[in-house]
């Protein structure tokens, strides 16, 4: 597959001055709201560090624990599936359908069957999918990806909704009055989900405990996808395991404080048997999750519970859209999750952030976000999948820090230079730093001269 | 090899540096008092109503001047009849005509304002969300402090289907603006009743 280009992506999406303010703004004030809400939980840095603890022990007991959540869900009358990746998923998924005659399914939100491409598969298959969450069937109606992984339309301004649902919905194009529109998604979903033969949800926790798992929603699509009709099938990626039931509560305090600034989500459900004369089936997720454990820099990205607080306080993902990162994740947890997928197509992501460590700073599990984000910059480098220009200019960076006389000439002339040079010089195409940013001004003299100057002690 | 052994093999192999498993402290004030203030906070804060009726006072009564309009009032509880008995559905889907379901609820959350529903107070679960209104009543001695309270109650950990309710459905999904009543319940009142 093809290189993304975040920075053409990106540039697209702002030169589109509308839209392009409103997200900034949206998502700042995601972020704002988060900080509100984490104000009122003296607890909370205590709680960041028990999470990242948990994690980061269920990771490290993960194949125990797996086995114990299977054994416990299976003794609660669940089935219990494994897919090694997208595929096997899918082909599971859909043998449960088709067993059973089903041609219906109403879909919850979930990340893990946008990775495994669910959607087509099963409508190739004759099977109607339907997602339930608005955000999310927003961008089903209009053929797009979702593009962040809390609020799947963020990127859209009420009139894009409104023509998307005069045209799919046949309602009135011309009014974008939000609760109208939320009415109209309603009215339309309610007799689908009446008539499915099978729901879908994913899971934020699965509990080895007690075989169970746990979904956070709001708008009460999940729950009545998976308790209306006779058919619950839950995909769970195998990283959402947690020991003991005990261990919720810490997430639950943090997932929706982290990511929408309220308390808790309107529904935590907790999922553990099927209802008398139902099936529940359970279908265990890999598709590259195993390989990311042993990869030394970056298997603490597994311990992400999706609260997309990381996106909402990034500089570059809030000018830039979702969409631009081509693929399944975005803003900073795409950047580093992206690449175990596939290192070439999504070798230039690492390069869409600031380094300002603003997402390690806000991630509720402690992930060392920016941290991977520069491990991977060395790993494409070192696999030369740097893009030419980039590489071009490693190059000669690389030949300067190899020889130190030259690197401190080539500092204080590009020093000098960057103060006197016209701004047309600077802010060429070459130079991607400076679109959309002013350049720093320059300091009055180079450390090593001032080095020299104030301790006099030759290096 | 199966994908299950695969995938258990994979994982094994792969294992990172072995990490302890802390102990999680349950974060409660001792201030009993103030639990049932803080729950009725956070209740209106998520977009719930709170209803406090004298002592004694007719529930019947009190429903049908909350909802006056309702045709069907769907009743999972033994002090309040309405029109029909949520048992008396052969199939969730029998709830699609219910304007108000009215249920109580096991405990409340002081710290969110949620109310914890299990299967059996629900008689099936899609009372809960089927129903365009929903009335929970719950008994002021029953809420407890925070989350972690919560995920230590056997009723909240070992139910077949359990939900934490805080507010009405809602979604913020268009333009960030606050919809209550999104593919859920429209409304959900929250009746002070203690048990009889
Ligand atoms: S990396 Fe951290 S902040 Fe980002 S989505 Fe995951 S848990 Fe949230």
């Amino acid at each position: 597959m093809s290189r993304i280009d975040h920075a053409e992506a990106s540039s697209q999406f702002i030169a589109d001055r509308a839209h392009e303010a409103f997200h900034d703004k949206r998502l700042w004030e995601l972020r704002l709201k988060r900080d509100a809400t984490r104000d009122e939980v003296p607890e909370w840095p205590q709680l960041r560090d028990l999470a990242s603890a948990i994690k980061e022990h269920t990771l490290s007991h993960l194949a125990q624990y797996l086995e114990q959540f299977e054994a416990r869900a299976k003794a609660n009358g669940a089935h219990v599936h494994w897919a090694l990746d997208g595929e096997e998923h899918n082909r599971i998924v859909a043998d449960i359908l088709s067993q059973r005659g089903a041609t219906t399914l109403v879909k919850s939100k979930s990340m893990l069957t946008e990775e495994c491409d669910l959607r087509p598969y099963l409508e190739r298959r004759g099977i109607s999918v339907v997602e339930t969450d608005l955000g999310e069937r927003i961008q089903q109606l209009d053929n797009e990806p979702p593009s962040h992984i809390v609020v799947p339309a963020v990127h859209k301004l009420r009139g894009d909704v409104a023509a998307l649902f005069g045209q799919a919905l046949g309602s009135d194009a011309g009014n974008d009055d939000p609760q109208y529109l939320s009415e109209q998604a309603r009215q339309a979903t309610r007799p689908l989900i009446l008539g499915a033969a099978a729901g879908m949800t994913g899971a934020n926790f699965a509990i080895a405990e007690t075989g169970s798992f746990v979904v956070c929603t709001n708008e009460g699509n999940a729950d009545l996808g998976a308790t209306v009709p006779p058919l619950h099938i839950a995909s769970i990626g195998i990283e959402k395991l947690i020991p003991r039931f005990e261990h919720l509560a810490v997430f639950v305090r943090m997932l929706s404080r982290s990511a929408i600034g309220s308390p808790i989500t309107q529904y935590t459900t907790h999922f553990r048997a099927p209802r008398p004369g139902s099936e529940l089936h359970i279908i265990l997720v890999d598709n590259g999750r195993s390989a990311r454990l042993g990869m030394a820099d970056f298997w603490r990205s597994l311990k992400c519970i999706r609260c997309g607080a990381c996106m909402n306080t990034c500089p570059v993902y809030r000018r830039s859209g979702g969409l631009s990162y081509g693929a399944v994740y975005s803003g900073p947890i795409g950047i580093i999750l992206n690449p175990t997928f596939d290192m070439r197509r999504y070798s230039n992501l690492p390069y869409a952030s600031t380094l300002n460590g603003s997402c390690t700073a806000v991630c509720p599990v402690k992930i060392d976000i920016h941290d991977q984000i520069y491990k991977w910059r060395r790993l494409m480098a070192e696999h030369n999948q740097l893009p030419f220009v980039k590489r071009t200019a490693m190059k000669i960076t690389g030949r300067l820090l190899a020889d130190p006389k030259a690197f401190r000439r080539t500092i204080a002339v590009t020093d000098a230079a960057l103060e006197h040079l016209p701004r047309f010089l600077l802010y060429t195409r070459f130079n991607a730093w400076g679109k959309q940013r002013e350049v720093p001004v320059s300091p009055d003299g180079t450390f090593h001269a001032w080095y020299l100057k104030n301790r006099k002690v030759a290096p | 090899m199966s994908s299950r052994e695969r995938i258990l093999d994979a994982v094994r192999r792969n294992l990172p540096p072995v990490a302890d498993v802390p102990a999680v402290p349950v974060f409660e004030e001792d201030d009993r008092t103030s639990l049932w203030p803080r729950f009725c906070a956070g209740l209106e804060r998520m977009g719930g109503r709170l209803v406090e009726p004298a002592t004694g006072a007719d529930l019947e009564a009190l429903c049908r001047a909350l909802f006056p309009d309702a045709a069907v009032v769907c009743s999972a509880t033994p002090e309040i009849a309405g029109t029909r008995s949520a048992a008396a559905a052969a199939r969730p889907h029998d709830y699609d005509d219910v304007d108000v379901s009215v249920v109580r609820a096991l405990f409340g959350v002081a710290e969110t304002g949620s109310v914890y529903l299990d299967e059996a107070a629900l008689v099936r679960p899609a009372l809960g969300f089927l129903a365009q209104h929903l009335i929970v009543l719950l008994d002021p001695a029953d809420v407890i402090a925070n989350i972690h309270s919560a995920c230590h109650r056997p009723e909240f950990r070992d139910a077949p289907y359990g939900v934490l309710m805080t507010g009405p459905s809602a979604t913020a999904d268009i333009e960030g603006v606050l919809i209550r009543g999104a593919q859920g319940v429209r409304s959900l009142t929250i009746i002070a009743a203690p048990r009889r």
